[in-house]
């Protein structure tokens, strides 16, 4: 699945021991476009899944197996792998398809199956993508709404503070959606305790716990300083968030968000569940350059500040994968393009951000950014990361905060010059009023790519993806401003009512959790279309 | 002015109906047919022998589980009968599908003469249909090779 969520390609994992089904099914379920992998034994099917953790959608497995019970299975599947499940059986008794449901089947089907209902099964694994982004939207307290806020809202409030979002989302949606995570969790099928709800507070001294776990590597501290932004360092740093996130165990979360009645076990799950939204992230090795990225934004009448800062080449570096992560390197790589006079290009493939980078912390740079793997072509590289921090820097002084973080744009060297960048950045401040978190929000990662790029390897490239900025047609993708909750659901809003909030990197700096608000879109590149409907779900739903 | 492949087609058709009538075969048969396509034109003959295959396997342990006299497993017995239910209801073998009915139920209640019927039934009934299976495929190949098309016959 390269664009978007299409059901084409879907990687399906089909277990039965009958073999006639095996065969019956593989052909059906190419019929259908998908990706078929057969399995005659339910033990045989446990391993292809934990050998290739990310390498399946959707599991189908028959309830009657010699070697294992399907509902055992089913439970492994569930617990480990978080992935959509579905029964079959040539028995329909209540009483087993009620068990199948109990142990978390996403469906039941009934043998003889029928093309019909293969033809739909992506739905499943569709759902259960917006019921993650909805999981952690809820940490949000369902952010969608939270963007006609804006002129209360106070994101950044830092790390562990309670952000003043002007909370006005009604009691009643807010109950609601309490609710709705209440029934709708079915993945914690074996561990039905009073279901915690993570409000945006609680998340974010996760996030933040996480990312102390992680910054108190020296490595990454330099970069932070270098960075200073906390969105797009979580996005930047994706991969050292996700290695935050790899040292990080519960207990030493737990203790480090010092919230009395959380248990071990709350943690231990919000944390897999977090590391699966990450490594979704990485999903998705196409990286959606976004023509016309620039149509989420309105060009700023500060076109010139654009302009100014392709002037300076010396001060705008990106930080480019593929070479040396040379910081000087960094510098001096003048992103400016001569032709770059603030001028968009139709369609910004790329977005380069420039910033000025305080360069001095170098050799945390070097280490994270993992230049080695330097990302193939231009095309699959994310798109500028820190736009909007450059932009930030250009036309808004007040956003000097940003500007310093520049961050290590890993921009490759063929990264397209400068003026894309400064294209989203203008886009990004066009309003006014509007704060840096806007760019950030707009920092797409829409695509799947993006997503996907973010590597816990702390791959160039996936740094590169984290940033990436992918301007959908019609709506702007997320942001990955962990405060900004999924405002990004609505775009269109955000853009029209946000302003651009004062993102107070040195908060933070070690919070490369902002990647957790990945919009959905990012999970599985849609299309715009398909993004509007999940927006619209999501919207919905909160 | 029947030429041979007409006879042949036509043959075929009544055939295959006769064999949806009389409840040896039902829709999912159909279905079968449509998967069959020039990537797998063999779908539908490969997907049977499998069944075929399946089946003796089945009722071989069947019949090794009743012939413990005095000791038999009706549980054992009870997952193989769910097993060729399942298998049959993939190829659509109606009657051998009907009759897994029956025997689970003999299963459930234990009853051996009743295990021992439907066992024998199941024998005589995937044997029958393997044949008439098997004569429905030799048609296919002699309108094939009197260079007609198999027709598409619509129950």
């Amino acid at each position: 699945m390269d664009k978007g969520f299409s059901p084409v390609g879907l990687r399906v994992l089909v277990v039965d021991d009958d073999p006639t089904w095996l065969k019956i099914l593989e052909k059906m379920l190419k019929k259908c476009s998908y990706e078929v992998t057969t399995c005659g034994l339910a033990r045989e099917a446990l391993r292809l899944l934990r050998e290739r953790k990310d390498g399946y959608d959707i599991v189908i497995s028959d309830v009657n197996m010699p070697d294992m019970d399907g509902f055992k299975l089913l439970e492994h599947v569930g617990l480990e792998l978080d992935l959509p499940v579905i029964m079959m059986s040539v028995d329909g008794e209540t009483k087993r398809v009620m068990k199948g449901v109990q142990h978390g089947a996403c469906d039941y089907l009934l043998k003889p199956i029928r093309m019909k209902e293969l033809k739909i099964i992506w739905q499943h694994v569709l759902r259960k993508k917006l019921q993650e982004v909805r999981d952690i939207e809820g940490c949000y307290e369902g952010g969608a709404d939270w963007f006609t806020r804006n002129d209360e809202a106070h994101l950044l409030g830092g790390g562990g503070e309670d952000v003043s979002f002007g909370r006005k989302r009604k009691e009643f949606d807010f109950e609601k959606k309490l609710l709705l995570q209440d029934e709708s969790d079915p993945s914690s099928s074996s561990s039905k305790k009073a279901r915690v709800v993570w409000s945006f507070e609680l998340h974010q001294k996760f996030v933040n716990a996480v990312n102390q776990i992680g910054c108190d590597h020296s490595k990454y501290v330099g970069t932070l300083q270098f960075l200073s932004i906390s969105l797009p360092l979580s996005c930047l740093l994706h991969g050292s968030g996700v290695l935050c996130l790899a040292e990080a165990g519960p207990k030493k979360i737990l203790d480090l968000m010092n919230v009395p009645w959380l248990t071990r076990e709350n943690v231990a799950s919000h944390l897999q569940k977090y590391r699966l939204y990450l490594s979704r992230l990485e999903k998705g090795k196409e990286l959606k350059c976004y023509s016309g990225g620039v149509k989420n934004m309105d060009l700023p009448p500060k076109g010139s500040e654009f302009s100014s800062v392709h002037q300076s080449p010396g001060k705008n570096s990106y930080a480019f994968s593929g070479g040396s992560s040379d910081p000087k390197q960094l510098a001096s790589s003048s992103v400016s393009d001569p032709s770059s006079d603030v001028h968009m290009p139709p369609k910004a493939k790329k977005t380069r951000v420039e910033f000025d980078p305080p360069i001095s912390s170098s050799c945390a740079f070097d280490s994270l950014l993992s230049w080695s793997d330097v990302p193939d072509p231009l095309e699959s590289k994310p798109q500028i990361l820190y736009g909007s921090s450059f932009l930030q820097q250009q036309p808004l002084p007040s956003q000097s905060p940003y500007v310093a973080n520049s961050a290590p744009t890993l921009m490759e060297q063929e990264m397209k010059p400068s003026y894309e960048t400064s294209v989203n950045a203008d886009e990004f401040l066009m309003p006014q009023d509007k704060n840096s978190t806007v760019i950030l929000q707009d920092l797409d990662l829409s695509a799947p790519s993006a997503i996907s790029s973010i590597n816990v390897t702390n791959d160039t490239e996936s740094i590169l993806r984290s940033l990436s900025w992918e301007l959908p047609e019609s709506h702007h993708s997320g942001f990955i401003d962990t405060d900004l909750d999924f405002s990004w659901l609505q775009n269109e809003h955000f853009l029209a009512n946000t302003g651009v909030q004062n993102f107070q990197l040195q908060d933070y700096s070690c919070s490369p959790s902002l990647l957790s608000e990945l919009p959905p879109h990012l999970w599985f590149g849609n299309e715009p279309d398909e993004y509007t409907l999940m927006v619209d779900h999501g919207l919905f739903i909160s | 002015m029947d030429t041979l492949v007409a006879q042949l087609q036509r043959q075929f058709r009544d055939y295959t109906i006769s064999l949806y009538h009389q409840g040896f075969l039902d829709d999912q048969f159909t279905e079968l047919k449509k998967l069959q396509d020039e990537c797998s034109p063999d779908f539908v003959a490969e997907v049977v022998s499998l069944f075929f295959e399946d089946c003796e396997k089945l009722i071989g342990n069947m019949a090794r589980a009743l012939d413990q006299t005095g000791n038999v497993d009706f549980s054992l017995v009870g997952s193989s009968v769910h097993q060729l239910k399942g298998s049959s209801s993939s190829v659509g073998a109606k009657r051998v599908k009907g009759l897994c009915v029956t025997f689970k139920e003999c299963c459930d209640s234990q009853s051996f003469e009743g295990c021992v019927r439907c066992l024998q039934q199941v024998d005589i009934e995937y044997k029958s249909l393997k044949a008439k299976l098997q004569d429905l495929f030799n048609l296919e190949q002699q309108i094939v090779q009197a260079g007609g098309r198999i027709p598409q016959v619509d129950i």
